[in-house]
């Protein structure tokens, strides 16, 4: 029974794409989660689906669109947060809320809502093309290049700013490039969980981890593992038992969360 | 262009600071010598801290400027000259997964550090020896989370260590720690000022304790009110007036 899940090329396509955001929604996530930017991915992903709403209207790829408007979005949040004329997280709701508030009005003049609609707010591996396979791989190797190249400084600021900028760090480039590179990540999870719900893959296996209570570099790779195996196992429990995949995905993170959660507390 | 002197490891002329129209600075300027220890004291929300963000150029003034080992600062490069251990209590996420070691690790890595390279032998070195100075070896791959206050505040400590630093800045080193960890701080600064010659410059309400540990006092409240040599301003009891409150210094025995 279990190798059936190989016959289908959309499963297997599926599982690629799924493997690939399962590797670095952690790593951009483990940055997020202690800047304490968690929200940034929920606001992007809001502001992804403004961008899927203008590619559905105007024709274009929307996963194109999508990353073209979260990374437009990115640098005006960062801005907006660096003016200190506002909050941080008044910056993230203004965001958050006027990107739902176009999409709505963007896809009620693109003739509502349909099931194509449906797929990218909730994510089905059964819509991922090849095309989708090559564009994720892609852009999942500038994110875990830039990652990997600027580690070290992009912990030191993330540890303490001030410190860092003493030490001769552009805080200024690594903020910048932190939330440039969540707008990537946040992207290129759509097609897979969907998005309402990229910020749970981004956030969830990071707080986990964290829980564990270990250096850095181990809490990154439990990260890792933790979404590995509910991206991998819940596509397949959502292939056997016909479920939602994005919601399968989450709700087993959620699982791994609450059992590390509890097994955990002093 | 004005050239500062060579000598002055840290100038500062005529600066001031509004945060929405009010002064939090205002017109001051100053000098740390190669060598010095001053200690910055002043009443809660003088602008002490902020005095020493602006050196450190983490904020910039409104106006006036600031050179360091004679260059403006917006054109300083050098920053490996410079050490910095900020306030621990609002610079600090205990929940932060990093290990002693990872942490003071961090200075030596600001230019090049991307995920695969290896700690080089001769930082490796600086690391060891700057955990072994504050005392704080042992406890290399313990959670900094983990760790009490005092031996937290003693990592940060390293860390600037680590940097290998002619000047270093201090910001309330000994809030929240015990008496006996506070003396143990003041020890190893005047150590470190003595017999490793750093520059030291250090942010204390505790105004009777840095006048016996400093050379020179800069007494801040919004505009700099004197600099003086500790002694001076110890035997001057006229000048504390300034703190905005009568304050006398009782000079008293530290076992």
């Amino acid at each position: 029974m279990f190798l059936n899940i190989f016959q289908y090329s959309f499963v297997v396509r599926g599982l690629e794409a799924g493997i690939i955001v399962a590797i670095v929604a952690p790593l951009i996530g483990i940055f997020l989660v202690l800047r304490r930017y968690s929200l940034i991915a929920d606001t992007l992903a809001h502001v992804s689906l403004a961008g899927i709403a203008i590619g559905l209207l105007l024709g274009f790829n929307p996963v194109f669109s999508a990353i073209i408007t979260t990374l437009a979005a990115s640098l005006g949040i960062e801005k907006l947060r660096n003016s200190r004329r506002i909050y941080g997280e008044s910056a993230l709701a203004l965001f958050l809320s006027g990107s739902l508030a176009l999409s709505i009005v963007l896809l009620g003049i693109a003739h509502g809502f349909n099931t194509n609609l449906f797929n990218y707010l909730f994510g089905s591996i059964v819509t991922v093309t090849q095309m989708d396979v090559w564009v994720m791989l892609i852009l999942a190797v500038v994110v875990i290049c830039l990652l990997a190249l600027f580690y070290r400084q992009l912990v030191f600021v993330s540890f303490d700013e001030d410190a860092a900028k003493v030490n001769g760090i552009s805080t200024k480039f690594m903020n910048t490039l932190l939330i440039f590179l969540a707008a990537i990540t946040v992207s290129l999870s759509i097609p897979i969980v969907g998005v309402l719900l990229i910020a749970a893959l981004i956030v969830v296996p990071v707080v986990t981890a964290l829980q564990m209570r270990k250096s850095f570099l181990k809490t990154l790779l439990y990260a890792e593992i933790i979404s590995l195996v509910s991206v991998i196992s819940g596509i397949a429990f959502s292939f056997y038992f016909n479920l939602s995949t994005g919601g399968t995905i989450v709700l087993i993170m959620l699982a791994i969360f609450i059992v590390t959660f509890f097994s955990r507390r002093k | 262009m004005s050239v500062a002197h060579t000598n002055n490891i840290v100038e500062v002329k005529n600066v001031s600071f509004r945060y929405r129209n009010e002064d939090v600075l205002k017109n001051i300027s100053l000098e740390v010598h190669e060598g010095d220890y001053l200690g910055v004291v002043g009443p809660n929300g003088a602008g002490k801290t902020t005095l020493v963000k602006i050196i450190l150029g983490l904020i910039t003034p409104t106006s006036g400027s600031v050179y360091l080992f004679g260059e403006d600062i917006k054109k300083f490069k050098a920053w490996s000259k410079i050490g910095y251990v900020p306030q621990k209590a609002t610079h600090f996420d205990t929940n932060f997964p990093v290990t002693v070691k990872e942490v003071v690790a961090m200075v030596r890595y600001t230019k090049n550090g991307h995920l695969l390279s290896k700690i080089k032998d001769e930082d490796e070195h600086i690391i060891e020896n700057a955990l072994r100075e504050v005392e704080m070896w042992e406890h290399r791959n313990t959670l900094i989370g983990d760790l009490s206050g005092g031996q937290q505040q003693r990592v940060f400590i390293a860390r600037a260590l680590a940097g290998q630093p002619e000047i270093i800045f201090f910001d309330e080193p000994t809030v929240g720690v015990d008496k006996k960890t506070q003396d143990e701080f003041y020890t190893l600064i005047k150590q470190l000022n003595q017999k490793s010659h750093l520059t030291v410059v250090l942010i204390s309400h505790d105004i009777e304790r840095i006048t016996e540990e400093a050379m020179h006092i800069a007494c801040v409240n919004k505009t700099l009110v004197c600099h003086t040599s500790a002694k001076e301003f110890f035997e001057e009891s006229e000048s504390l007036n300034i703190l905005g409150h009568k304050v006398k210094v009782i000079h008293h025995q530290h076992n």
